[in-house]
């Protein structure tokens, strides 16, 4: 009781509790244990991250093995001498049917592909959610609801009719022509992504630059798409893995003289005279995913910077 | 007086949802105007209306002269301060300043005279090279002011500017709000939900309730002559008192007690009919100040609340309960009887009908 009375004032706090307590109990920050939930949640983790880094070891340390030495089946083993020779040979003189090529010229297709389809997807689809989001015309809500849909009808559904509607355009196994089709096939999802990120800037801020007197264009330009960075960093990541790593649509759209990465690699490994060369299918293999990989991790660290930066605050 | 800004039967709707409807409104050149209201009243939608942010479904518009009712927003000699402060994130302060005369193409050494000007008035100099991320909220809405500032305009729109402050900032924010429209003496329409800011800004108060604007008046008369009970008990803390009562004979008989309203001046004869008397709590007189009031009672104290700066207690009128204001030195404890008085020439009274005033 007088304990009580004590601390509540604050006049005498060591009397808190007994002189015995406050030596041996619990102070300064709490010793951590580790529960028996965590070693379970890391054992999974370690097992799934093996799952997936066990093959790509493997493609690793075969790409840089020469034939003979891939013979003796030796999957784990390091290279006993390490050859870069498979991962020339895959990019430049691999053998697709009669053309020895490479895949060389599929990465330059695919390049050819990927930076428009990319760029236009990107900027179209932005301008469709800056459009729906704030300038709230006729017709919005239905042809954002027809976007959403969209993005639920698989692609094969429209394989056919897009076959004949770029005929019918003069389109059909153009680079122009798999450029739309990536543009198109890319809207809905991400006008969906720039809408809702658009959403979260606060409307007041569309108001302030219109009372300054800037139109459509000038607030697109000058300040919603500054506020966009992180956004379209994502976009960028979703679009460039996509396209990148389509087959599909490169199969049917594209036309010979602009076949991706993809199936010029697909070509490379069903190519064979007389033995399967793994070494330099791996190289080629991790050669065309080697331009995913690079988007992510360097365009990954500007994403949480943008988000880190809070550039939307304000 | 010239007015600045007028407002004719206007009406807004969001698609059945009537916001606005027939409202009409006169604002004097330089007058410091204020709408008040409860939240979801339609200040905001009548601010925007005013600054051609949203589409009137009806009425028209006219800023210092000119019908407005199909300009674009810049075209209106309106400036708009908003309550999120609604910054450019990415621009530095000047380039916030300096946005909207960028985007009207003005010559560079004019805007620069205009931005030193506003950050002048606001004194935010310091802060030009920063951006919006790395100020307080009473730096931001500085800013705010300023980039309506620059505009030069007759006409500024105040949406709630000081609601995201605490209560210091708030209460400096104010001030030199006020100050600046003694200095600049442009036409001033200010939103809020706060009674003090209206009551200490305002050269006129227009109360609204649900799109309607109920009574636009100075804010003396606002507190002292309310046109009935919802401005009565929107303005003032703590509330004014409405005991509920009957007229009899100049006198109003609340729940058997018969206290006289002489002196008070009616506007139409009431008798017999049902009436709610609105008391203001700093009106009552209490001890030996209560012996000079036409109006005299006693009654028991039951709560008291000690503010500090004065004391509110809660007594009873028959059953109907009675605050009042008392000064800090006097002691009060609950459980005492205490005597206490007011003047029926200062008091409200309504129809408890139509809770107009009567
Ligand atoms: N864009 C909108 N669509 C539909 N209803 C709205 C919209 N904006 C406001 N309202 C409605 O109009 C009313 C008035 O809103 P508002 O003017 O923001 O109130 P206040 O500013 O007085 O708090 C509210 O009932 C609100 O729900
Ligand atoms: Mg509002």
């Amino acid at each position: 009781m007088t304990a009580d009375t004590y601390a509540a004032t604050g006049a005498q706090p060591a009397m808190a509790g007994t002189k015995a307590d406050a030596a041996t109990g619990p102070s300064g920050p709490r010793p951590k244990r580790i529960s028996p939930g965590r070693i379970g949640i890391y054992c999974f983790l370690i097992i799934v991250a093996a799952f997936f880094c066990v093959p790509l070891y493997v493609m690793l340390v075969t790409s840089f093995k020469a034939m003979p030495e891939v013979r003796e089946a030796h999957l784990f083993n390091l290279p006993r001498e390490w050859t870069i020779d498979p991962w020339i040979k895959a990019w430049n003189s691999a053998c697709t049917g009669r053309d020895c090529t490479g895949l060389a010229p599929g990465f330059l297709n695919s390049v050819k592909i990927a930076v428009p389809s990319v760029f236009i997807s990107i900027i179209v689809a932005s301008l469709n959610g800056y459009a729906l989001t704030f300038w709230r015309y006729k017709g919005a809500e239905v042809l954002f609801n027809l976007l959403v849909f969209g993005a639920f009808v698989p692609y094969q559904v429209l394989v056919y009719p897009i076959i004949i509607g770029l005929r019918e355009m003069h389109l059909f196994a153009t680079l122009p022509g798999i450029i739309i089709v990536h543009t198109v096939f890319g809207m809905p999802i991400l006008t969906l992504l720039f809408r809702n990120y658009y959403s979260s800037i606060p409307l007041e801020i569309f108001k302030a630059a219109r009372i300054d007197g800037a139109g459509f264009w000038q607030t697109y330009f000058r300040v919603m798409l500054p506020l966009s960075v992180p956004i379209t960093t994502v976009a960028v990541i979703l679009q460039v893995t996509g396209i990148w790593n389509d087959f599909l649509f490169g199969l049917v759209f594209a036309g010979k003289d602009n076949i991706p990465m993809t199936l010029q690699l697909n070509n490379i490994v069903k190519t064979t005279f007389g033995t399967v060369e793994y070494d330099v299918n791996m190289a080629a293999t991790i050669l065309t995913a080697l331009v995913p990989l690079a988007i992510y991790f360097i365009s990954g660290k500007w994403f949480v910077r943008g988000i880190a930066a809070g550039a939307v605050k304000g | 007086m010239q007015t600045s800004v007028s407002v004719r039967d206007l009406s807004l709707n969001f698609g059945s949802v009537k916001v606005l409807e027939n409202l009409s409104l006169d604002v004097g050149q330089g007058e410091f105007l204020v709408l008040l209201g409860p939240s979801g009243c339609g200040k905001s939608t009548l601010l925007n209306c005013l600054a051609g942010l949203l589409d009137i479904s009806a009425g028209q518009i006219f800023i210092s002269g000119k019908n407005v009712t199909w300009e674009e927003p810049k075209d209106r000699g309106i400036g708009m301060v908003f309550q999120s402060y609604a910054l450019y994130p990415q621009m530095t302060v000047e380039r916030n300043l300096s946005f909207g005369l960028r985007v009207a193409r003005m010559p560079a050494a004019e805007i620069a005279q205009r931005v030193q000007r506003a950050s002048d008035i606001l004194q935010i100099g310091p802060l030009l090279d920063r951006k919006p991320g790395q100020l307080s909220g009473g730096q931001r809405q500085r800013v705010a002011i300023g980039r309506a500032l620059v505009r030069d305009v007759d006409v500024f729109l105040f949406d709630e500017p000081l609601s995201n402050l605490d209560a210091k900032l708030r209460a400096e924010l104010r001030v030199e709000i006020k100050r600046l429209h003694q200095r600049l003496k442009n036409t001033m329409i200010y939103v809020t939900h706060d009674q003090i800011e209206a009551m200490t800004l305002a050269d006129r108060i227009a109360i609204m309730r649900d799109g309607i604007i109920q009574q636009m008046d100075d804010p003396h008369t606002i507190y002292n002559k309310p046109v009935n009970l919802f401005v009565a008990g929107f303005i003032g803390s703590p509330p004014m008192n409405f005991l509920k009562g009957k007229l009899e004979a100049g006198s109003v008989k609340i729940d058997g007690t018969s206290v006289s309203l002489k002196g008070y001046d009616f506007t139409k004869s009431m008798e017999g009919a049902d009436i709610v008397v609105g008391v203001r709590p700093e009106h009552i007189a209490i001890g030996e100040d209560s012996r000079k009031m036409p109006v005299t009672m006693e009654g028991d104290i039951e709560i008291v609340e000690p503010m500090g700066s004065d004391t509110i207690a809660w007594t009873k009128i028959g059953a109907q309960p009675l605050t009042f204001r008392a000064a800090a030195e006097i002691h009060l404890v609950p459980g005492q009887k205490v005597a206490f008085g007011f003047d029926p020439a200062r008091v409200s009274v309504f129809d408890a009908a139509s809770g107009v005033r009567v």
